[in-house]
């Protein structure tokens, strides 16, 4: 049995477990001073010298979700089991997803963030084992043809801070809509299942305790709750920074709202928009966009998506959106498959595609021919316009 | 291993058909000695509210159940006047005022009822998640002060503080300040000695070897891509359906093995997902 070691310039236990809490915290748990003191009347409590005990003590007590649960056990292990301090505390940033990102940041990140959006993308993006050549192809021509038509007001174009905000913005009157027409709805409901009594009886004073007025309850209309889905492969890379701040508007106007990024895994950044330090922010972001730019894999990722979060967090008032350009190196019956499974159990699903809103597009690629039928809506997001104008649709769903 | 207090409750929960890892039951003990309440997360069917029921029975303390639903609000939460009664009462004999808002017409709904016990009951928040975040804040007022207030009566402080034990799985975040609230322990699916602990406890009379074979098969099963993974309430159904058509064996039939899949798979493409030769694939290799 390994014991807690102590470094030479830590006082005692309190010291020390300032230091783990600070640690946790570092790592993205939501820790404060309070918590280190729950922490030390925990280890009161057990046997603290048994490091199992504590352990399993600290970690009920200092772990606030799923996600810290699973990462709690090597953060332990790299704070108490290492000798010293430095050592231990570089231990702890390769166990750190969210730490070592930061170097990351540069070279994943902002490439594809600050990528100038008008140039070629065939070239730059041929990342190995993409095999979606025909796919790629048919893009090229069609960007191709679209940057003569359109050219001021493509979303590939439009990569300025002022657009980025107008995107963002489009998305908060998007989330707002839906939250209004809830409230607007909840006036109209005057004729209810059930007396309101209480008000009835309120209203009775007035007539001499005679309830004379009736009025009625029901249920509050409940909020749409909205689950974005955005695809950040190789062919999306122009829009993603755009899409990526509609996703940010859409999180920050509504507290239920889920976000996710696909390429050809999943990964949930939900946490990552709504974290308070930017730069944290920023840097988890990278480290999900690994594979940034690369194949994509959507029905991999929509089947991933049923299975883990969908299974748990879809309901019929949630609206699925998903961001994608449709080009897809899995198989389309996969991704029909998938579509299926959220279609059970999600309200609507819509599907934003950026290439919807050229001239002479055609749903050919064989991933979005086959996602067609589950679909509630397949509206084009190739502008901001076309992005503000999504509201009233929404508002007919 | 663990020293007194966790293995004591350990073995006392044992003893109420539950079987709780060395987390679970450290979890449980510092809930009971620092009285904080304690959420619970996890996939269904891993038996988080069978916890509180094991734990209210360890405690001889009553279970009291607050099922949350999404529009759940303080009237049916905490408390709300039986007007009805009110009323007649109005009309019966002109009951005044103070009489009104009274004992004899408060309804009292599970967190009032939880709080103004004599013994300190086992309060259990089922499914937090569903209910609305409004209500995920009034709640997080009354586990920090323990308190209610009426307006027309005043406060309610309680007379001995409940112990709160929450579920959710997952079906929103829950906030920051109720997660800090709170102790946490993730719940996952038992492993392979737990659940076959778990069905000796619970299904004595089932053999040892047909015991593994079950277990064997469910865990295989979990493995599997299936919309809703059976559980371990599922497992035990299936475990008793099984004895009850008295098959000793799950390798010599097969078609009751295929009958009593419904107490296993519970949706039209789970069944599909596991056709026969799949299950064929699983049983040979647990058999």
């Amino acid at each position: 049995m390994q014991v807690t070691r102590f470094p030479s310039r830590a006082e005692g236990l309190a010291d020390r477990m300032t230091g783990f809490v600070a640690h946790l915290r570092m790592n993205g748990l939501p820790l404060g001073p309070q918590e280190t003191a729950d922490a030390l009347a925990v280890l009161a409590e057990v046997d603290a010298t048994d490091a199992d005990q504590a352990r399993r003590a600290l970690k009920v007590l200092l772990v606030p979700d799923a996600e810290g649960w699973l990462t709690f056990d090597a953060l332990f292990d790299a704070y108490w089991f290492n000798a010293g301090r430095t050592r231990q505390r570089t231990a702890s940033l390769t166990a750190s997803p969210h730490v070592r990102s930061q170097s990351a940041r540069s070279t994943l990140w902002q490439a594809h963030l600050e990528a100038d959006g008008g140039t070629d993308t065939d070239g730059s993006e041929s990342t190995p084992g993409h095999g979606a050549g025909d796919a790629e192809g048919i893009e090229g021509r069609l960007i191709a043809t679209r940057t003569d038509n359109l050219r001021k007001r493509d979303l590939r174009e439009l990569m300025d801070e002022e657009s980025l905000r107008a995107a963002e913005r489009a998305a908060r009157d998007l989330a707002q809509a839906i939250r209004d027409r809830r409230s607007r709805r909840r006036q109209q409901a005057r004729r209810g299942a059930e007396l309101d009594l209480r008000r009835v009886l309120r209203a009775s004073l007035a007539r001499g305790g005679e309830p004379l007025d009736l009025y009625r309850k029901t249920r509050p209309d409940r909020p749409m709750r909205i689950v974005a889905l955005c695809d950040v492969s190789g062919s999306m890379t122009v829009y993603a920074r755009v899409f990526l701040a509609f996703i940010k508007g859409l999180v920050a106007a509504d507290t239920s709202a889920d976000a996710y990024l696909f390429h050809t895994r999943l990964m949930r950044i939900t946490p990552a928009l709504r974290d308070s330090d930017t730069l944290r922010a920023a840097a988890r972001l990278s480290l999900m966009a690994e594979g940034f730019g690369g194949g994509t894999d959507i029905g991999g990722s929509l089947a991933a998506f049923a299975e883990g979060p969908g299974a748990r967090a879809l309901t019929r008032r949630t609206v699925v959106i998903v961001l994608s350009d449709g080009y897809c190196t899995g198989k389309p019956e996969r991704l029909a498959d998938a579509l299926t499974r959220i279609r059970r159990r999600a309200g609507r699903i819509v599907w934003l595609n950026p290439l919807l809103g050229w001239q002479g597009y055609a749903p050919v690629a064989a991933a979005m021919a086959a996602a067609l039928p589950h679909l509630d809506a397949h509206l084009p997001a190739n502008t901001i316009e076309a992005l503000a104008a999504l509201e009233p649709q929404f508002a007919r769903l | 291993m663990t020293t007194a207090p966790q293995a004591e409750l350990m073995r006392a929960l044992a003893g109420a058909g539950y079987v709780a890892d060395d987390t679970l039951s450290m979890a449980l003990h510092l809930a009971i000695s620092l009285g904080r309440p304690l959420l619970l997360e996890g996939p269904a069917g891993v038996g988080k509210t069978e916890i509180a029921k094991a734990l209210a029975e360890v405690r001889r303390a009553r279970l009291i159940r607050l099922q949350c639903y999404e529009g759940l609000d303080a009237a049916h939460a905490i408390y709300e006047w039986n007007y009805q009664r009110q009323l007649l009462a109005i009309r019966a004999d002109g009951a005044s005022e103070e009489s009104l808002f009274s004992d004899r017409f408060l309804l009292r709904r599970p967190l009032l009822e939880a709080i103004t016990q004599d013994d300190p009951p086992v309060l259990l928040i089922d499914e937090i998640d569903r209910a609305d975040e409004e209500f995920e804040a009034y709640l997080l007022e009354i586990l920090s002060d323990f308190q209610i207030t009426i307006p027309e009566i005043g406060t309610i402080p309680a007379r001995t503080r409940p112990l709160v034990v929450l579920t959710a799985n997952g079906t929103r975040d829950l906030s920051d300040a109720l997660r800090r609230r709170c102790l946490y322990t993730y719940v996952d699916y038992p492993d392979r000695d737990t659940e076959l602990a778990i069905l000796a406890r619970r299904g004595p009379q089932i053999e040892a070897r047909l015991a593994r074979q079950i277990v064997g098969v469910v865990q295989a099963l979990r493995r599997e891509e299936l919309e809703k993974k059976p559980g371990i309430a599922e497992m035990l159904d299936w475990a008793a359906a099984l004895a009850g058509l008295g098959i000793n064996d799950l390798t010599e039939d097969r078609a009751a093995l295929q009958a009593t899949l419904v107490c296993l798979l519970k949706t039209a493409a789970d069944r599909d997902a596991a056709p026969p030769e799949v299950l064929d694939r699983i049983i040979g290799k647990v058999a």
